[in-house]
């Protein structure tokens, strides 16, 4: 019967599996390892609902390196993808921090593993900080478009260049409308931001400078690129809008496709969120390395554990980053 | 554990150079765009897809085997950990994305541009 039965041996390994290691990996290491496959499976998921959707709105997705073009410092510089390359970058230096710290703990070098891990946390924060500002210049937009009233997005070029709103209109806006506040409406009700043009105001200004085009969502197969109107088709399509759309959000967004920024703000936030989830447990680990519980424990396996975690996360932003910003 | 920690210091070193390596002609690629690549098919996206996916397939090689140091642990927990991602990957990603060229080819006639 004993053999049957689970015996509490006062063993304080029982909650490691009894001292008993498959495959030679310790139980939190096997238990990291199944959640990492796991999770895997769930960026998987959303990477191939992304890629369902991409494929069925193939010939008007929008167009990677027209959408992130903004690079710190260098404004209204066309600069696709830099900026992503250097945080993809930023992202596998700290993986790299990560793995020098857990081949420190493997010597028990204390101080070593502490600043490899105060470094891996550092870079973690410039790389969060990156993404929430290339989320800020995806929600505020850089161009401006007008929405159709069969729900297309029309964006306006000149001289073959998609050009802002801002670079062709300069009248009031006609309409007459204000943002709806507390202090000039009902007190107890606020309304979203209104655009800063009305269509009306953008016809007009479209209609007098005979320089401009309309660009459609759809993209002309033989080209790989938007197609552009002609002058009279572009005012005749311009005579249809209904809303003017600045920047992103859930419902509509300058760049095409509503669900293509819903996938954005979805996949590389659940990202962001997984990273900034790896910072705070890289940080309750550096301290943990600092106070010296893992020199008492004469293991610095929790560093390895973690390590595992931060590296999926660097992982799984190559495949982000792939199919975002390259593909 | 069964494999012995001798300093991996170099190994990792010579890793980043090749995560980076990977990751400039990624980049490079994506703001060129040679037409040969964009305009030459093969299975349902075009080549220099290809060549992202498949560079891709290469640095999280890397990753994996380097950083998260599997080629250290024994040869069945890296296996069980890949062969089960890689396969029910594979598996997921085909259906779905024959199932969105479904959709592409039935929708995209509704739609009037």
């Amino acid at each position: 019967m004993g053999a049957n039965i689970a015996v509490n041996s006062d063993n304080k390994e029982t909650w490691g599996g009894g001292g008993v290691k498959p495959f030679g990996a310790s139980y939190g290491k096997m238990m990291m390892w199944f959640f990492i496959v796991s999770d895997a499976l769930t960026f998987s998921g959303f990477l191939a609902a992304y890629g369902l959707t991409r494929f069925k709105f193939i010939d008007s997705w929008p167009i990677a390196d027209e959408v992130f073009t903004h690079f710190p410092g260098l404004h209204g510089v066309h600069a696709p993808m830099y900026y992503v390359a250097l945080m993809t970058f930023i992202l596998i230096v700290s993986s790299v921090t990560m793995v020098l710290a857990v081949d420190a703990g493997h010597k028990m070098q204390k101080k070593k593993v502490a600043w490899y891990m105060f470094a891996t946390i550092i870079f973690g924060i410039i790389f969060v900080g990156s993404q929430a500002w290339e989320w800020k210049n995806f929600i505020n937009g850089s161009y401006g478009a007008v929405k159709t009233a069969d729900n297309h997005i029309l964006q306006f070029v000149k001289d073959g260049h998609q050009i802002a709103l801002a670079d062709f209109v300069h009248s009031d806006r006609k309409d007459g409308r204000v943002q709806h506040q507390r202090e000039n409406g009902l007190w107890f009700e606020k309304e979203a931001t209104i655009s800063q043009y009305s269509v009306a105001q953008i016809q007009e200004a479209f209609k007098a400078d005979p320089s401009l085009l309309v660009r459609i969502e759809k993209i002309n197969p033989d080209t790989k690129k938007k197609i552009i109107l002609s002058r009279e088709e572009s005012i005749a399509k311009l005579a249809t809008a209904t809303r003017v759309v600045e920047g992103a959000n859930l419902i509509e967004n300058e760049y095409g496709n509503p669900i293509f920024a819903d996938f954005f703000f979805f996949i590389t936030g659940f990202h962001g969120f997984h990273v900034f989830s790896g910072i705070v447990i890289n940080i309750i680990i550096f301290f943990n390395v600092v106070l010296g519980t893992y020199e008492r424990r004469g293991s610095y396996e929790m560093v390895e554990k973690v390590g595992l975690y931060w590296h999926f996360v660097d992982l799984v932003w190559v495949f982000v980053f792939t199919f975002f910003y390259l593909v | 554990m069964a494999h012995a920690h001798e300093s991996n210091t170099k190994r990792i070193w010579i890793v980043l150079a090749i995560l980076t390596v990977l990751t400039t002609v990624e980049v490079a690629l994506g703001i060129v765009r040679p037409d040969f690549l964009v305009f030459n098919d093969f299975l349902g996206t075009h080549l220099l897809n290809w060549i992202f996916i498949i560079l891709t397939i290469a640095k999280a090689y890397y990753i994996a085997w380097a950083f998260m140091h599997l080629e250290g642990e024994k040869p069945w927990l890296r296996r069980a950990i890949v062969w089960t991602g890689v396969f029910l990957i594979c598996y997921l990603v085909t259906l779905i994305l024959i199932e969105g060229d479904y959709l592409h080819d039935t929708l995209a006639p509704l739609v009037k541009w």
